[in-house]
C-alpha cells in the first residue's frame, strides 16, 4: 500500500465514506458487459451449483445444476452455459467472412495475440465478462480447464458446445494474467483500485462490504454499512462459495427432494423440488446482481483514462485472434506452458507490466502524486531555461536544451538519470545537476516577517534537465515540443522506453539446460483429467 | 583453523572442483558462501580451460560484475587475450581500460581469437552473428540469474561451469503469477534450480572457508543461512582487529555501539518500540549517525593483509537497507552531516561487494508485519554478510515477537522443493545471536 493510499483509507475510516483515489477509471468499460455470477458446491473442486447471467440488469438468467455431484449433469449445465455464453459472443463476430485466414499461432500463447504475423486489425468491440471478485474468475478459469480437452464423441461424450466454451473460458483467463487486461474483470479489484475504504484488502474483497463503503445506503456510515453486509442473511456471499449456514439449513433439503423426487419418478413433484431450488439460488444470488450493476454505474460514472482504450485495444485484439484461432481450427490450449512458452510469456507480462505503471501514472495526478511522495517523481516550475542550447561535441551538432525545474517535492533522482515528462512522452530529460535551492535572490522582495516562518527549511530543489528527442531535427525546436519558462512540469522516472520483444529459441532448439526440446503437444482424453475430477 | 590450513582446504576444493571439470558431462555447480573465493575460482577455471585451448565464454549478471571480473582476470593472467563483448555504447570503465590484453568488442566475430569472452548474459542472448558453440561457458552469480535468461544463452554453449551463492536473494519479477510454480521450467527461479531440476546427475560443490567473514561471524550465517552446507571462517579471532585512533570524549550510544562492534564484531543499536513507515526519521538518523561517528572516531582494522593498522576509508564502509527509498533517506541523511562517500544501497545492489564495517536497517524494524517479502533468508544474508570485520544492525525493539506473531503462512505448492533455510527461523536465529550484542540507543 503507498502512503496515499494509506493516509486515503485513514481519512476514509474517519469521515465513515470510501474516498475516491484516482481521477480517472482505469478500466474500459464493455459497451454491454455480460455479468457471470458463478456459485459452486463446497467440498467439491470445481463443482458448479449455479450461475446467474446476463447482459441487461432487467433480465438476469439463472442456470443450476441440480445434482453438482453428478458429472453428467455438470457437462450439460456447462452446455447450457456455452449456449448463453456462447451466444453472447457470436454478437460480436464479423457476420462471416471465411475467407479471412491470417491467423498466425495465437493459440500457442493464449491471452496475447500473436504479433510476429501481421496482426489483423482488431473487431471494433469485444465482449467484456464482469465477475464479482478474483475467486470467480478462478472458478471461470477450473471450469474452462475442465472442459476444454473434454471430447465430443465415444464414452462421457459432450456437446459441442462444451471444448469450445471450455475454450473461451480459458482464453478469458489467461487474458485477465495480463497486466491492464479487463476483457474478464473482477468488480471487487476494479473498485479497490479507485476508492480506499477504511477497512483492510481482506474485507474489500467483499463485494457487498466494498459497496456499503463506497455509497452506503441513506443514513449509514461506511462502517455500518460493511458491518450489515457482513450478515449472510442480509447479503448472502457473492460467490463462487455459498453461505454454510444456506448449504446445511436450505440448500441440503432442497436437493434431497429433488433426489427422492427423481427416484420416486414423480414428474410433477420434481418440477416442484427443482422450482424450489431455482427459488432458493436466485436468493442466494440476487443481490449480489443488484450490487454488479450498481458498481458498474459508479464506476461508469467517472471519466474514462487516456490510455485506457489502447489497453482495451489489445484486449480486442487478442479477442480476435482467438476467434480467428478457434475459426480455424486451432488446437485447444495445452495443459502446461513448454520451457519457452513460459519465458516468453514471462517476458510479455513483464512489459506490459512496466506499461500499465507508466500509463497510469501519465493519465492521473494522483497515481503520479504517489510517485511524487516516494521520490521517483517531482513536480515544479521551470524558474530557467535554455531552449536553443546545442552540444557541439559530439561529430554533429545536437539540439540539447536545458531547463532548471524548481521543486519543493523531496528528489532522489541522482546526476545521469534519465527522466519523463507525462506531457512530452517521447523526450528524455537527463539530469545533470541537483542542488538546493538558496534564498538569495529569490526572496529578495519577501518581507522579513514572511522568511520568519521558514527560517532553516530549504526553499526547494533545483534540477537541471537536459531534453533530447521530440523537438525535430532542426537545431531550434518548434514551439510547442518543449515545456517553457514558467510552466508547470512533472518529472519522473518512470519510463516506457520501447525494448524490442527478447528473442527465445524456437520450441524446437530448447537446451539440455530447460530439459531440451518438449515432445509435441497432442491433446489427449487423459488431458481432461484431473487428479481431483 | 589457521589461515594455512584454511588455504589448504580451499585449494583442495578448487582442485577437485578443477578436476571435475574434466568428466563432466554436461557442467558443475559450484555452491560458494559470501566471500568464499568465488571469483578465484572463476578466474583460476577460466585460466586452466583457456591453457588447455579450450575456448571459454564468461556469462556475468551485470556490467559491474563484469568489469570487477575483467579486471582479476586480466590482473592473474597478463598473457591471455580476453576479449569483452559489451553493447556498441558502452565505454570501457578505468579498471578495463586499464589492461593491454582486453579487447573490447560489440560482436563476436572480431573476438575470435581471443580464447576468453566475458559479457553479460544480456548480451550474450541478443548475440546475432553466432556461427559455432563454445565448448565451455562459466556463469558467474548463478543463482542471480533467472532461468528465462538462462534459456536465451544455453544454445552457446556445451557444458558449463555454474558458480553462485545459493543463500542471497532469489531473481524476482514484477509481475506476480502462479502459473508455473511446480514446472521444471518456471521462468521465475534462477537458472540453478531449473538446471539441476532438469538435470538431477550434474554434481554441486561447495567451498568451505570463508576469507571475508571474520570468526566473530562466520559460524552466525553459517548455521543461520547455510544449515546444511555450512562453512567456517578463514581467520581466527586474533586476525583481525578494529580499533580507533581516538578516545570519545564523553561517550554516548553510538560510541557504546561502536565499542560492542569493535569487540565483538556485531552490534544491535536498538531503538524504542514504535510501528513506522518505511523511512522511519530516527532509524535513518541512527543509520547516518553511526557512520559519521566512525568516521570521526578514526576506526582502523588490522588484518591478514596487513599487520600494520589501516584506516577504514569511507568507500570500506557500508549501510545496507531494504528499500530504495530508504537508500535516498539515508544518503540525505549522511550529505547533511557532511559525509559522502560512505556506500548506501539496497541488499540487491550489495550482493557481492565487501566491506570492512557495515551498517544494516533491519527489515523489519518498524513493521507491524511480516510479510514474505520482509522474511526473506537471502535479503538478510547479503545484509549480514558483507562485513570482514564488523556489522553494526539498526533496528527497532520487539522483532523476535513480530517474528512470533507471524508464522510463515505462505501456501505450499505441489512439486516445488522447499526452500532451505527458511526465512522465518534465519530471522529468529540471528536476532537470537544478536540479542548478546544489544545496545540500547540513548
Amino acid at each position: 500500500m503507498t502512503l496515499l493510499t494509506a493516509f486515503a483509507r485513514v481519512e476514509a475510516a474517519a469521515a465513515g465514506r470510501a474516498r475516491l483515489i484516482r481521477t480517472v477509471r482505469h478500466v474500459h468499460l464493455g459497451r454491454r458487459p455480460l455479468v457471470v455470477i458463478p456459485l459452486q458446491l463446497a467440498g467439491e473442486a470445481c463443482a458448479p451449483l449455479a450461475v446467474l447471467l446476463g447482459d441487461d440488469p432487467d433480465k438476469p438468467r439463472l442456470l443450476t445444476v441440480y445434482e453438482p455431484r453428478d458429472r453428467a449433469r455438470r457437462f450439460e449445465f456447462a452446455a447450457d452455459l456455452a449456449e448463453v455464453i456462447l451466444g453472447h459472443l457470436d454478437g460480436y463476430l464479423p457476420v462471416d467472412d471465411a475467407s479471412d485466414d491470417d491467423a498466425g499461432d495465437a493459440g500457442q500463447d493464449t491471452g496475447f495475440s500473436h504479433d510476429r504475423a501481421p496482426a489483423p486489425e482488431p473487431l471494433p468491440d469485444a465482449p467484456q465478462l464482469l465477475v464479482p471478485n478474483p475467486n470467480a474468475a478462478a472458478f471461470l478459469r477450473l471450469l474452462g480447464r475442465s472442459t476444454r480437452l473434454r471430447r465430443t464423441d465415444g464414452e462421457y461424450a459432450v456437446r459441442p458446445t462444451v471444448p469450445l466454451l471450455g475454450r473461451w473460458l480459458t482464453h478469458y483467463a489467461e487474458r485477465a494474467e495480463v497486466p491492464g487486461s479487463v476483457l474478464l474483470l473482477p468488480m471487487t479489484t476494479a473498485l479497490a483500485e479507485h476508492w480506499a475504504t477504511g477497512q483492510s484488502d481482506l474485507e474489500d474483497a467483499n463485494l457487498a462490504a466494498l459497496l456499503g463503503w463506497i455509497d452506503p445506503a441513506e443514513g449509514l456510515t461506511g462502517q455500518q454499512a460493511a458491518r450489515l453486509a457482513e450478515d449472510p442473511v442480509r447479503c448472502p456471499p457473492a460467490g463462487p462459495v455459498t453461505d454454510p449456514t444456506f448449504d446445511n439449513e436450505v440448500l441440503e433439503g432442497r436437493m434431497q427432494a429433488i433426489r427422492d423426487a427423481s427416484q420416486s419418478s414423480d414428474a410433477p413433484a420434481l418440477a416442484r423440488a427443482q422450482a424450489a431450488m431455482d427459488a432458493a439460488l436466485h436468493g442466494q444470488l440476487a443481490p449480489t446482481w443488484e450490487l454488479m450493476w450498481r458498481a458498474h454505474a459508479l464506476l461508469a460514472a467517472l471519466p474514462e483514462a487516456a490510455h485506457a482504450e489502447r489497453r482495451w485495444k489489445d484486449d480486442r485484439r487478442s479477442f480476435t485472434a482467438q476467434a480467428a484461432w478457434l475459426r480455424e481450427g486451432g488446437a485447444p490450449q495445452p495443459r502446461r506452458d513448454s520451457a519457452v512458452a513460459a519465458a516468453k510469456r514471462l517476458a510479455r507480462l513483464e512489459r506490459e507490466q512496466q506499461r500499465l505503471a507508466v500509463e497510469r501514472a501519465h493519465d492521473d495526478p494522483l497515481v503520479m502524486a504517489e510517485y511524487r511522495l516516494t521520490g521517483e517523481a517531482f513536480a515544479g516550475t521551470v524558474v530557467d531555461a535554455d531552449l536553443t542550447r546545442v552540444d557541439t561535441e559530439g561529430k554533429k551538432a545536437k539540439l540539447r536544451p536545458w531547463l532548471i525545474v524548481r521543486t519543493t517535492d523531496a528528489v532522489i533522482v541522482e546526476p545521469g538519470a534519465v527522466l519523463t515528462c507525462p506531457d512530452y512522452p517521447s523526450q528524455a530529460a537527463k539530469v545533470i545537476h541537483v542542488t538546493t535551492a538558496s534564498d538569495n535572490g529569490d526572496n529578495d522582495n519577501h518581507d522579513d516577517h514572511e522568511d520568519r516562518d521558514n527560517d532553516n527549511d530549504p526553499v526547494g530543489t533545483l534540477v537541471t534537465l537536459e531534453l533530447s528527442g521530440g523537438m525535430g531535427r532542426a537545431l531550434a525546436a518548434p514551439p510547442g515540443t518543449t515545456p517553457g519558462l514558467a510552466d508547470v512540469v512533472t518529472y519522473t522516472t518512470l519510463r516506457d522506453d520501447f525494448q524490442p520483444a527478447p528473442q527465445f529459441p524456437s520450441r524446437e532448439e530448447t537446451p539440455w539446460t530447460h530439459g531440451g526440446p518438449p515432445i509435441e503437444y497432442v491433446p489427449t482424453d487423459d488431458d481432461a483429467q484431473e487428479p481431483w475430477s | 583453523m589457521s589461515i594455512e590450513d584454511a588455504a589448504k582446504r580451499a585449494r583442495q576444493a578448487t582442485d577437485r572442483i578443477l578436476g571435475s571439470l574434466a568428466t563432466a558431462s554436461h557442467g558443475v555447480v559450484v555452491d560458494s558462501p559470501p566471500g568464499a573465493g568465488k571469483s578465484t575460482l572463476v578466474v583460476r577455471a577460466a585460466a586452466e580451460l583457456a591453457d588447455q585451448g579450450e575456448r571459454v565464454m564468461i556469462v556475468g549478471q551485470t556490467n559491474e560484475q563484469v568489469d570487477d571480473l575483467i579486471d582479476r582476470l586480466a590482473a592473474d593472467h597478463p598473457d591471455t587475450p580476453i576479449g569483452r563483448l559489451s553493447a556498441a555504447a558502452y565505454l570501457p570503465s578505468e579498471r578495463v581500460a586499464a589492461h593491454q590484453n582486453v579487447a573490447a568488442r560489440s560482436s563476436v566475430a572480431e573476438l575470435a581469437d581471443h580464447p576468453v569472452v566475458v559479457a553479460t548474459a544480456a548480451k550474450w542472448a541478443v548475440l546475432k552473428d553466432v556461427d559455432r558453440t563454445w565448448p565451455w561457458a562459466i556463469v558467474d552469480e548463478a543463482y542471480q540469474m533467472r532461468s528465462d535468461a538462462l534459456l536465451r544463452v544455453a544454445r552457446l554453449f556445451d557444458k558449463a561451469l555454474f558458480v553462485g551463492d545459493p543463500g542471497q536473494l532469489d531473481p524476482f519479477s514484477t509481475v506476480e503469477t502462479e502459473r508455473w510454480l511446480g514446472l521444471n521450467w518456471d521462468p521465475m527461479s534462477s537458472a540453478v534450480a531449473v538446471l539441476l531440476t532438469n538435470n538431477s546427475h550434474i554434481p554441486v560443490h561447495s567451498l568451505p572457508v570463508s576469507w571475508r567473514l571474520p570468526a566473530s561471524a562466520a559460524p552466525v550465517v553459517s548455521a543461520a543461512f547455510y544449515p546444511f552446507t555450512g562453512f567456517a571462517a578463514a581467520t581466527e579471532d586474533s586476525d583481525r582487529r578494529l580499533g580507533w585512533n581516538t578516545r570519545p570524549f564523553g561517550q554516548n550510544s553510538f560510541d557504546l555501539a561502536l565499542e560492542t562492534a569493535a569487540r565483538t564484531g556485531w552490534a544491535l543499536f536498538e531503538l524504542g518500540h514504535r510501528h513506522t513507515l518505511p523511512t522511519d526519521a530516527e532509524a535513518i538518523a541512527a543509520c547516518a549517525g553511526l557512520a559519521a561517528r566512525l568516521r570521526q572516531r578514526g576506526a582502523v582494522t588490522i588484518s591478514e593483509r596487513s599487520p600494520e593498522p589501516l584506516p577504514v576509508t569511507d568507500d570500506r564502509i557500508a549501510i545496507g537497507v531494504t528499500r530504495t527509498v530508504q537508500a535516498a533517506a539515508v544518503r540525505r541523511a549522511l550529505r547533511e552531516l557532511g559525509v559522502t562517500d560512505v556506500v548506501v544501497d539496497t541488499a540487491n545492489r550489495l550482493q557481492g561487494r565487501e566491506f570492512d564495517v557495515t551498517i544494516m536497517l533491519h527489515p523489519l524494524s518498524g513493521r507491524r508485519d511480516a510479510t514474505a517479502f520482509h522474511l526473506e533468508a537471502g535479503r538478510l544474508c547479503v545484509l549480514a554478510s558483507r562485513h570482514r570485520h564488523a556489522c553494526i544492525v539498526v533496528a527497532r525493539a520487539g522483532i523476535p515477537e513480530l517474528l512470533d506473531a507471524h508464522p510463515s503462512a505462505e501456501p505450499v505448492h505441489l512439486g516445488v522443493p522447499v526452500k532451505f533455510p527458511d526465512g522465518w527461523e534465519a530471522h529468529q536465529a540471528f536476532m537470537a545471536h544478536l540479542a548478546r550484542h544489544r545496545v540500547c540507543a540513548a
